[in-house]
């Protein structure tokens, strides 16, 4: 005897041929990688008519000239230097600490806090200067542009240890941004030079 | 009475093939986005330690810099070459595609706009900053030059 008469149930085996094609389309329609790269921020073209003033050029010694030249060598303030030693050399020479009189200027700073009061701290007025030739290879150009990153973060790691006693990355915006403006990062890309003759 | 049925092993049930296809796909839909532009250029990213993740795609620009791919070659050559959107482009036009690419985003965003650079390794300096020169006219003053992070500090 036939039992009770129920609907029947709808076929469920083609949905996974389904989902495989959606599967699919999404695997070809689409990409994975994380936009991940080294930010600057660019100067803004000087007006033509523009003069320059007294005020607005750096002093000599509070300038880091780091110089690549067409064959990959680096050049910190004239002298060669390897790749290894390029962020102990920019946080010597910005952190200055024993207030060399030929090594960068410091200037006290006020710092609004996110409690209300103010910090004051001597900001270094030091500009790193990265110049490149047309013939430079953009790995080189790139790596040490990592290592003066890294000389920063590093610096802004200690000032915050030092301030907040926590790590950079795990500070609020505000506590972020007072840090920030502390250690900031003066890293000025001039135009390149043509030696080599590329 | 004896139970009916076959002898043998029951055949195993796909009844949750279905969810656990569906589980992946739901993951790729979350975690990928759409892919926009062919790349016509090959782009072997340099190596550094210290990048920071763009996080907002919709403000990213992206240039190509580097040699075209084998098959546009004949035609192109192997000179490095820029490629704004979906095609070659030379440096004059990195106005008119930075201007383009500021209409699309909303008044608020334009500021926070960012261009990067996607340039292979062995680049030469001389087209990226010629490339960086056209971007300050342009006033897209927000670069970032893109790398791909490796753990180690860059020796």
């Amino acid at each position: 005897m036939a039992g009770k008469r129920q609907i029947q149930e709808i076929n469920a085996g083609s949905m996974a041929d389904i989902a495989f094609l959606l599967l699919i389309f999404f695997l070809v329609a689409t990409t994975m990688n994380v936009d991940t790269g080294i930010t600057r921020q660019l100067p803004p073209i000087p007006p033509d008519d523009m003069q320059v003033t007294e005020d607005m050029r750096v002093n000599e010694r509070n300038l880091l000239p780091i110089f690549i030249n067409t064959y990959d060598n680096i050049l910190v303030a004239g002298r060669p230097t390897d790749i290894t030693q390029l962020t102990d050399a920019v946080k010597q020479f910005v952190i200055n600490p024993t207030n060399d009189e030929n090594m960068p200027t410091k200037k006290n700073v006020d710092i609004e806090m996110p409690d209300g009061s103010t910090w004051t701290v001597p900001v270094s007025e030091a500009v790193v200067s990265l110049t490149s030739d047309r013939g430079t290879s953009y790995d080189i150009y790139i790596q040490v542009q990592n290592e003066l990153t890294r000389a920063f973060s590093e610096m802004r790691e200690d000032a915050s240890m030092a301030k907040f006693n926590r790590s950079f990355v795990d500070l609020g915006d505000e506590e972020r941004k007072a840090i920030t403006d502390a250690v900031p990062q003066p890293i000025s890309e001039a135009e390149p030079r043509n030696v080599g003759g590329n | 009475m004896k139970k009916k049925g076959k002898g043998g092993i029951p055949p195993i049930s796909t009844a949750s093939l279905p969810d656990v296809i569906f589980m992946i796909l739901f993951f790729f839909m979350i975690s990928t986005s759409m892919r926009e532009t062919d790349i016509l250029v090959k782009t072997q990213l340099p190596s550094a330690s210290e990048v920071a993740k763009l996080e907002k795609k919709q403000l990213v620009s992206h240039i190509y810099i580097g040699q075209p791919v084998d098959s546009q070659q004949a035609q192109w050559g192997t000179a490095p070459q820029i490629q704004l959107n979906d095609s070659y482009q030379r440096l004059p036009d990195i106005l008119e595609f930075v201007a383009s690419e500021r209409d699309k985003l909303s008044e608020a965003d334009r500021m926070a706009m960012t261009v990067m650079i996607k340039a292979d390794k062995s680049t030469r300096m001389g087209i990226i900053s010629d490339v960086k020169q056209e971007l300050r006219r342009a006033n897209a003053l927000k670069i970032s030059y893109a790398a791909s992070k490796t753990l180690a500090a860059g020796q």
